[in-house]
């Protein structure tokens, strides 16, 4: 596994709700610098833990990571709080389009330049609206009341206001119509390519996710339980029937077929 | 028709006055959810405090600038030592808690100051009435109305046009997502202290200065809560308007109701026109209606 410089490393980390509740059972990622790597998994895995006990948004929750270690930029981040971890850098697109909904579009991108060092708010602004045109047209609108692309849009927009380093992106297709979801999409490998952001990509989508990362792990219940290059992972027969929806079977098939439990007891040992 | 003109000006501008306080309430309770019971107090503590600077030499004007700073200091105070602990409790509990806090303040204020009517001496502004047309007005009375309406234009503008000020509406908006951008909530519902503080006190201020501090002037503070109810609790524009309206009614109501219903109908009037407007505007003039995509 050859990898440039790695800008976020989670080694091993356990994360526990309320003390008592373990959610994370060893958690290890890699993200290299001005990469894209993908976390796939089903509901209730872990995935969005993970992206906040990299943000420090699960301290809001009663969360805190118990054991293990997230190292950003070599640096140690997982005792800090959110605002300081957001202001080195690394910026949660938190899941289901959480926009400022009373403040209009432009009012949301200027909350991310709350944290802006160089440059100012207007070529902020500027950049957003390079790519996100339509935030233009949209831009003195009550956020609460544009559409759902839109409101992705804004969201991703007001991530990149902050001048981030690393983007943790939750779910940014939930809820969206295909054609959405492309354009969403290829914004991001672009915003990935030009403004050499690192992201970090959490999906359902499996496939989508597949196509815009070159590397991916998959988590289940609170473990990692396979990580390779997404060409590798698009591959692989178990992916294939569980994530991507094209089991080798073929035809109809009954659920007793299908031996999900067995399965995903071998990836576990 | 004098009269009608008189209560109409008197109105008006104890009304400014009241949205100034009005607005420092709804700032709190934009950025924390919290209704803040002590605010009267608050009022009563700025109003102190000018005098305090007064008294010792400092003039009127300065003595209000110095009062914006005291104000942000204990604004500041007041959010660390009480209500930072209480971030993610119940919200009624922090209500609670400013309760008890205006009971603080209430004994503070006796024990510093003790409880005899204060006087601006001399009186700051000329009481007796100049005359503009038909219009007889204090200047106390309209110098207070211009001071207010200037730092309502400050905080107004300071609220939508800096970073500040839009951090903390996202932070009333969504405290997560705001979060997530570097946007501290801690300091935020401080800088809604430290802002809720200085208007109160400037408020309290200027309304010591037209009938002289007492407790009553705490009273007063309290006034504004139908204000902030009518304008819509979240609205700054609603603070505002809510302030004026309250001044007006109950200068109006004072002047022509007095005589049916002797002895103040003046302070329960507001309070009766905010249960009655509610029955049909239960989010006030201007709150927030929640915003659901359906």
């Amino acid at each position: 596994m050859e990898r440039s410089e790695a800008i976020l490393k989670i080694n091993n980390i356990e994360v526990k709700y309320h003390e008592v509740i373990l959610v994370l059972k060893g958690v290890s990622i890699e993200v290299p610098r001005g990469g894209i790597v993908a976390l796939l998994g089903a509901n209730g895995a872990g995935k969005s833990t993970t992206l906040k006990a990299i943000s420090g948004l699960l301290k809001t929750e009663d969360g805190e990571v118990t054991d293990g270690a997230i190292e950003y930029e070599g640096k140690r981040i997982h005792h800090e709080g959110a605002a300081k971890i957001a202001k080195a850098g690394i910026i949660q697109v938190i899941e289901g389009r959480r926009v400022f909904e009373h403040l209009t579009v432009e009012e949301n991108l200027k909350v991310g330049a709350h944290l802006r060092k160089t440059g100012s708010v207007k070529e902020g602004l500027q950049a957003v609206y390079h790519y996100f045109p339509r935030l233009l047209e949209k831009r003195s609108e009550t956020a609460g009341f544009v559409s759902g692309g839109e409101q992705q849009m804004t969201v991703v927009g007001r991530a990149l206001m902050t001048e981030p380093k690393l983007v943790l992106l939750d779910e940014p297709s939930m809820g969206l119509a295909p054609m959405l979801i492309h354009e969403i999409f290829n914004i991001i490998m672009k915003l990935n390519k030009e403004e050499k952001i690192s992201i970090l990509l959490v999906e359902q989508n499996a496939k989508l996710a597949l196509s815009v990362a070159p590397y991916a792990y998959v988590m289940e219940t609170g473990r990692i339980v396979m990580d390779d290059t997404s060409e590798q992972l698009s591959q692989n027969e178990d992916i294939k029937d569980f994530y991507l929806g094209l089991g080798d079977r073929g035809g109809k098939k009954s659920f007793r077929d299908v031996k999900h439990y067995k399965r995903r007891k071998r990836w576990l040992s | 028709m004098e009269l009608f003109f008189m209560s109409l000006t008197t109105g008006l501008m104890v009304g400014g006055i009241y949205a100034l306080v009005a607005l420092g309430w709804v700032l709190i309770y934009k950025c924390s959810g919290v209704l803040n019971l002590a605010m009267g107090e608050l009022t009563l503590i700025g109003a102190y405090v000018t005098y305090t600077f007064h008294a010792i030499g400092v003039p009127f004007v300065p003595a209000v600038l110095l009062t914006l700073i005291v104000g942000i200091i204990l604004g500041f105070l007041t959010e660390r030592i009480f209500l930072d602990k209480l971030i993610g409790e119940p919200i009624l509990a922090v209500i609670m808690v400013t309760v008890g806090l205006s009971f603080f303040l209430k004994g503070l204020i006796g024990y510093i100051w003790g409880s005899d009517t204060r006087v601006f001496t001399p009186p700051i502004f000329d009481i007796k009435p100049i005359t503009v047309g038909i219009l007889k007005i204090s200047p106390v009375y309209l110098w207070s109305f211009i001071l207010s309406i200037v730092l309502l234009i400050v905080f107004v503008a300071f609220f939508k046009y800096t970073r500040w000020g839009l951090s903390m509406q996202a932070t009333a908006d969504d405290e997560t997502a705001a979060l997530s951008l570097g946007v501290s909530a801690r300091f935020v519902y401080a800088a809604a202290w430290a802002i809720a503080f200085m208007s109160a006190g400037v408020g309290g201020a200027l309304l010591g200065n037209i009938n002289g501090i007492n407790i009553s002037v705490g009273h007063l503070g309290l006034l504004v809560l139908p204000a902030v109810v009518l304008g819509g609790l979240n609205s700054v524009p609603g603070a505002i308007v809510g302030g004026i309206m309250i001044g007006l009614l109950q200068n109006f109501s004072g002047t022509y109701l007095d005589a049916y219903f002797p002895g103040g109908v003046k302070e329960i009037m507001p309070f009766a026109f905010m249960a009655v407007f509610l029955l049909f505007k239960p989010y006030g003039l201007w709150g927030w209606e929640r915003i659901e995509r359906v």
